[in-house]
Order: structure tokens, then C-alpha cells, then sequence
């Protein structure tokens, strides 16, 4: 019914104006049709973004500064309002949850760095070498993209046995069998669970970076390599001066996607350490969690996912900033 | 007109949204009844996994709730929630107020769950609704919320800890006679630990399992974690050392081997199973031992050591009140119904058939008698919770201290794992667990 009211008032809108419209001026209604339409097409979906992402959000926001503990639980609405107070706490890097955070901040940081950095490595190598065509590369391709088509759950559980002392496949192979440890190693506790997240972070991720690049070697015309190598260009010359140029754009996303994921990856050290992560390995995903939902201070959890999110947002903004090309004329 | 089908877009767009929301709403609830009687009504249940599976625990109670409904003609909606889940499943409900009528809980969860005033405080008058709070083992209502408020929640399953030895390793080492006290278990242990075999399985990964073993040792040194006023004095020379001595029991004495320090998929249960270990402290493992193919007759059951002396009470206790509560979520629509099925629950008959099923005690007096509760395991089970089981502190800060010490003590096996651990480094995990704790 309001369909047909509101298109019969624009029917009975436009019809006085049509003998004033001066000649040469486009006619508002089609006007407004062809700008109005592509939002309106657009607004469900703004909508929904709104539902599921914006509004969680600002709630999320808001809580971080009311002290919501598990006294208001029931009545979360009814929480009092904290100020700065729960800021004040988690930013207060001479306290216990404060020097807890910054802990975990640079664990995160420098897992990323590393993660990132060794999963882009892998991706490029592999993509270059898998560039010309050879007996079996489609099925090398196809392994190669197994561990990102796996779910994560069960492939990082995998992991977990694989690096459990006792019978872990890992400790099996490196002690047991080649004798390169005078003892079993504990990775999934202390220092080596560090190294045993990286591990798995880039197993997982790299398949990636594989998939992307070699996306992106596809655009870049053989005439380009040919003219180099005509030049007298070697393969290393060929991959600086030709490959990496002409794949700028797709690393600059490929790096930002894959720093995004790593840094908030959840999923990856949960299932590895479950509730407790190990100190070396305490991510900030998981410290907040912990933080928020195991301690039921969601006040305090909020807040650290808030700063966190500035964190990333600025980031962001200014990597792709440096990494754009100037848009000078 | 040409506007219309955006219009219409539009619309559709807020009608999903609209129907989304009421969905959302009206979801989890279940049918009311007016009737006083309850007949009729749908209500929720979220039991806790008690079997060796969740399918287990089906096939535990599907039976016994379809005689409740054939009773009083209320159906129960069973979902078995696993311990991993449970407690933010309650509290997702708590927060949501979109949760199930009844629901199992850890008995240690009590208080702290009690402050987010999720749950129907059991005063006198709902007390009388299922048959009175006389009808309760006294011990099992100390750990059901803080003191001086109505209950909480109310014992369905009561367990205790005790140490189970396996008798042919002891035979083979001379040993005649399970240790009574920590320094017969540490000599002992160093007696049965050989090659292939460790005196003690220790589930050194577990949070729960640190949390209830590190609050035993405290209190045998006079700790509570808790001042009485209910603030945490967790670096208290006492609970220093009471830690302190139970990760030692790998870290410098060694009778648990260096990869029990990552345990924490009940794998000590396992390897005790299978020999590998020769002692293992647990609560109510016979059920769980069975069903990794070890009978009863292989194993002895023992109270779980004290410093000196004979278990008791002060600072001889030698377990915590371990076991299950039941709660109702205070917006129940079926408080009728709710409260008819936990009477239902918690008759002598039915904890009769439950224990007996799940291998734990029936915190109903009168369900105690039954010759189910006689087995070798039971009865010394039994006696540890009548004569030498602490409460565990009933404080609002409890869930969190279980998480933070847990964790304290997972990293401190850690360090076990490698050699002796320091008074001093205990007492700093301590102290950064008591940090974390809200004011």
C-alpha cells in the first residue's frame, strides 16, 4: 500500500513542474533517478553493514566506558558509567593489566612482522616458480593451496598433536628419529611456543599469498620480460626490475589482508593453547578475550579492543597513505 | 513510478530486519502455562557433560525425563552442553536474558554467578517448593553461594577428590600401603618412577584441575586465597607454599614426568589407565577409568595425603566440595514447572539412578543409604566429603580466580617442567593473578 501512495505524490510532484523546467537542464526526477538509484540499490546492504558490523560496534564503544562486571551482568544497560576509568586502567603500563597489555602488544607485533613477512616470502617464491608451465603444476598448485582450503579448526588441532611432547609427531621426528634434540622440546609451552604459532600462523596463510601473486603475474605481458632479458637482464634482475614493479598494487593489498589477519587471528592461537596462552606467545586476540570474557570484566576487555582497533586503524590509514601512488596530474 | 522497485527493495529490506529481530526475540523461549501446576509447559534444560561422552549423557537422561513428563506432563528440551562451553553459555544467556528455564553448574561457579543475579535465589518458600533445604547433606549447601544470601543454585552431583594407586605398581615396587602424607607420596613416587612409568599423573595444563589442587595445598598451609571479607590475598605465605609444593611434585622431586605440564585433555587419566603413571589425585574417576579398560579391582582408592596426621578438618582437609548445582534462571516464564523438575532431580529416587550412573554421591541424605553408594570408591568418596572437604571460597571473585590462578599455575608447570620452581617465582605469578583481579 505506502508504495503506491509514495509513487503516486512523486506522480502528482512533478507533474506542476514540468511547464517551469527551462530548456537544456536535465529534468529533476531523472536526475534524482540516476544519482538516487545506485544508493538505493546500495542501501540493504548499508543496512545490514549498519546491523551487523556498525552498531556492535558502537556498543562495543560504549561499554568501554562503562564498568560492566559480572555484578551487571544481567542488567548490562544498567552498568555504571566509568569514564576514562577502564582507559586509565588498561593504558597504565606501570600496572599489572596495563604491562600485561603492552606485553602482549609487542608479542602480537612482532609475530605479525614475522608471520607476514615469511608467508608473503613463501607465496612470491612459490608463485615465480610455478610461473612457467611444467609437467605437474597444476597439481603442485593444487597442494600447495590445500592448507588454506582446510578449516582452520581442524587443521590447527592437527598442529596441536603434532607438537605435543609426548607423542607429537614434531618431537618424534626431530628426537626420536634424527636425534637433532638431546631431549623432547616443549612447543606448545614456554619460549618454542612462539615459534610453533609462526609455524602454523604461515602454514595456514601463505597458500595466500601464493594464490594472489600468482593472480597477479598473470597481468604482467611476456614482451616485458622478453625486452629485459634482451637487455641481457639475469633471472634476479628480471624478478627486481620487472616482477616486483608490475606487481605493486597486489602486494600493497595482499600485505595490508594478510597483516589484518594475522595480527586478529583468533582462531589459530585458541585452538593451539586454548584459554591460556602461553607468556611468549600471548596474542592480543586471545589476551583480550581472556581479559574480557574469562575474567567478566567486560568493561576492561572493551577498552583494550577499542585501542586496539585505533591501533589498526591508524595503521591501515597510513600504509596505504605511504604505499599509494600520489594521485599529482 | 520508476522509483518503485528500489521503494520496494527497501521495504523488503526493513520487513527482513523486522521479522530478523522478532525472530531474535522470541527465540529460546519457551511455551508458558498458566495452569499452577506446571502441566503442559516446555521448559529448557542444560545439563553438564557427566558421562564419558555427551552422548552419554543422553542416554543417561533422556529416560528419566521422559518419566518426569509422564508424571506431571511438563516436557523438558534437553541440551547436553560441554564443559568448555558451559559457562559462557550461561553467561550469554545471563547477558541476553534469552536462556534455558534450568541449568547444571559447576558448584564452585556459585557466588560468582550468584552476583550477576542471573539466577532464582533459593529462599525458604521456593526451598519448600521442592521438598525443603533439610533434605540436602549439609556440606554440599556450603558451596551453592555467599554466605548470609539465599542459595543460588542447589547440589545435584557431589564428588570429592581422592588419590587412585594402581595396585600391581605398588606390589612390583614393595609398597604396601597408599601414602597418607605428602612425604610418603614423594617417596613412593620416587620408588615407582622408573623408565617407562612416573609415579604421579598430574593434569598440569588443566585450570580447573591447578585451581583445585592448588586451593588443597593452601589450606593444609592455612591459605584460603580469600580474606574473609572476600578479598584476595593470594601471595599469602601459605598459599606461596602450598603451590609451590604441589608443582614441585615435578619440578624437584620428579615423580611426575616433564610432559604433564601441557595435560589437559584428561590425558593423566589416560596414561594412569594404561599404567604409565602409578597414582593419580582425581575426583570420581572410576567411571572415567572404566572407560578406558581399567576395572575396578586393578586400582586402590585412598584420601588424597595431608601434611601430617589423619585427614580432617582446619589444616587437614584433603579435597575441595566438588560437584554439580542446579540453578533456574530467575525470568524463567515457568517457574512452576522449573521448580517441579528440580524437585523431580533432586528426589532420593533419581539421584539414586543418577549417581549411580555418573559414579558420583547424592547430596540428598536420603539417597545416601543405597548400597549403590557402598563400592570401595564411593565410600571412601563419601567419607572425605562428610569428614575433610573444604567449600571452596564462596566470593563473587571466584570464577575469576579460578581462571587466573589456573593460568598462574599452568605457567608455573611450565618452569616445572625444566627444574625446581623458586618460592619467589610462585609468588610473583601470584601476585600478577591477584592484579588482574577487579577491584
Amino acid at each position: 500500500m505506502p508504495v503506491q501512495d509514495r509513487a503516486g505524490e512523486t506522480a502528482s510532484a512533478h507533474q506542476p513542474t514540468a511547464p517551469r523546467r527551462r530548456p537544456g537542464r536535465p529534468r529533476r526526477p531523472g536526475r534524482l533517478r540516476r544519482i538516487g538509484l545506485p544508493y538505493l540499490l546500495l542501501l540493504p546492504a548499508l543496512l545490514f553493514e549498519l546491523l551487523v558490523h556498525l552498531i556492535p560496534m558502537v556498543v562495543g564503544a560504549l561499554i568501554s566506558f562503562k564498568s560492566l562486571t559480572q555484578l551487571y551482568l544481567a542488567q548490562w544497560q544498567h552498568a555504571p558509567w566509568a569514564g576514562l576509568g577502564n582507559y586509565r586502567i588498561v593504558a597504565n603500563f606501570n600496572g599489572s593489566i596495563g604491562q600485561a597489555l603492552l606485553h602482549s602488544f609487542v608479542v602480537t607485533c612482532s609475530f605479525t612482522a614475522i608471520a607476514v613477512g615469511l608467508s608473503w616470502l613463501f607465496g612470491c617464491a612459490a608463485a615465480i616458480l610455478a610461473q612457467d608451465p611444467f609437467r605437474g603444476r597444476g597439481v603442485l598448485r593444487a597442494i600447495f593451496l590445500t592448507p588454506y582450503a582446510l578449516p582452520v579448526y581442524a587443521s590447527v588441532i592437527t598442529w596441536a598433536f603434532m607438537f605435543q611432547y609426548n607423542n607429537g609427531l614434531v618431537n618424534h621426528v626431530l628426537h626420536d628419529e634424527l636425534g637433532i634434540t638431546s631431549r623432547p622440546t616443549f612447543w606448545l609451552l614456554g619460549d618454542n611456543s612462539f615459534i610453533a604459532l609462526v609455524t602454523v600462523s604461515v602454514w595456514r596463510n601463505w597458500p595466500f599469498a601464493f594464490l594472489v601473486i600468482m593472480a597477479g603475474l598473470q597481468s604482467i605481458p611476456r614482451e616485458l620480460y622478453e625486452a629485459a632479458a634482451i637487455d641481457g637482464a639475469g633471472i634476479w634482475q628480471l624478478i627486481r626490475y620487472v616482477t616486483m614493479p608490475s606487481l605493486r598494487s597486489v602486494n600493497q593489498v595482499l600485505v595490508l589482508v594478510l597483516f589484518l589477519w594475522t595480527f586478529n587471528d583468533f582462531t589459530t592461537p585458541y585452538v593451539l593453547f586454548g584459554n591460556a596462552a602461553p607468556q611468549p606467545a600471548d596474542v592480543i586476540s586471545v589476551h583480550i578475550y581472556q581479559a574480557s570474557f574469562l575474567t567478566w570484566n567486560f568493561g576492561e576487555g572493551s577498552a583494550m579492543s577499542v585501542l586496539l582497533l585505533l591501533f589498526l586503524l591508524v595503521v591501515s590509514g597510513g600504509y596505504l597513505l605511504i604505499t599509494s601512488p600520489r594521485r599529482d596530474g | 513510478m520508476s522509483l518503485r522497485p528500489a521503494r520496494m527493495t527497501i521495504l523488503a529490506t526493513a520487513a527482513i530486519i523486522a521479522a530478523t529481530s522478532v525472530a531474535a526475540c522470541s527465540s529460546g523461549n519457551s511455551t508458558s502455562s498458566g495452569a499452577g501446576t506446571g502441566a503442559g509447559a516446555t521448559i529448557t534444560y542444560w545439563a553438564s557433560d557427566q558421562g564419558s561422552s555427551i552422548a552419554d549423557d543422553y542416554k543417561v537422561l533422556n529416560p528419566e525425563l521422559a518419566k518426569f513428563t509422564k508424571q506431571t506432563g511438563i516436557k523438558v528440551k534437553l541440551e547436553v552442553v560441554g564443559w568448555a562451553d558451559l559457562l559462557n553459555r550461561v553467561l550469554a544467556a545471563t547477558t541476553s536474558g534469552q536462556g534455558p528455564d534450568v541449568v547444571n553448574i559447576g558448584n564452585t561457579w556459585s557466588a560468582s554467578l550468584q552476583a550477576t543475579g542471573a539466577f532464582l535465589p533459593w529462599t525458604s518458600q521456593n526451598f519448600t517448593a521442592i521438598g525443603g533445604q533439610s533434605k540436602f547433606v549439609s556440606s554440599a549447601v556450603g558451596s551453592t553461594g555467599a554466605a548470609g544470601q539465599p542459595p543460588a543454585a542447589v547440589p545435584l552431583y557431589s564428588v570429592a577428590y581422592a588419590l587412585y594407586y594402581n595396585k600391581a605398581l605398588f606390589q612390583q615396587a614393595g609398597i604396601t600401603s597408599p601414602p597418607a602424607t605428602w612425604d610418603e607420596l614423594i617417596a613412593d613416587g620416587k620408588k615407582l618412577t622408573t623408565g617407562g612409568v612416573s609415579g604421579l599423573a598430574i593434569e598440569g595444563g588443566s585450570i580447573p584441575e591447578n585451581i583445585h589442587h592448588s586451593f588443597i595445598f593452601a589450606a593444609q598451609h592455612g591459605c584460603s586465597f580469600f580474606s574473609p571479607s572476600g578479598a584476595p590475598t593470594f601471595t599469602g605465605a601459605g598459599c606461596v607454599a602450598g603451590v609451590q609444593q604441589f608443582v614441585n611434585l615435578m619440578g624437584a622431586d620428579k615423580i611426575a614426568s616433564p610432559g604433564d605440564a601441557e595435560y589437559d585433555q584428561n590425558q593423566s587419566v589416560s596414561d594412569f589407565a594404561s599404567g604409565k603413571a602409578a597414582m593419580l589425585m582425581w575426583q570420581a574417576a572410576g567411571a572415567n577409568l572404566k572407560s578406558h579398560g581399567m576395572s575396578p579391582s586393578q586400582y586402590g582408592i585412598a584420601p588424597i595425603p595431608v601434611q601430617s596426621g589423619t585427614p580432617g578438618s582446619g589444616t587437614n582437609v584433603d579435597s575441595m566440595v566438588a560437584g554439580i548445582n542446579i540453578a533456574i534462571y530467575k525470568n524463567t516464564k515457568n517457574l512452576t514447572a522449573a521448580e517441579k523438575f528440580v524437585q523431580f532431580m533432586t528426589s532420593p529416587a533419581e539421584q539414586t539412578i543418577l549417581c549411580k550412573a555418573y559414579g558420583c554421591i547424592p547430596p540428598v541424605s536420603a539417597a545416601q543409604s543405597s548400597s549403590a553408594f557402598g563400592t570401595p570408591e564411593l565410600s571412601v568418596l563419601k567419607n572425605v566429603l562428610a569428614t575433610s572437604a573444604l567449600a571452596m571460597p564462596q566470593v563473587s571473585g571466584e570464577s575469576q580466580f579460578e581462571q587466573l590462578v589456573g593460568t598462574a599455575v599452568k605457567n608455573l608447570f611450565a618452569d616445572a617442567a625444566a627444574g625446581p620452581v623458586a618460592a619467589q617465582t610462585v609468588e610473583q605469578q601470584l601476585a600478577s593473578a591477584q592484579a588482574q583481579m577487579t577491584k
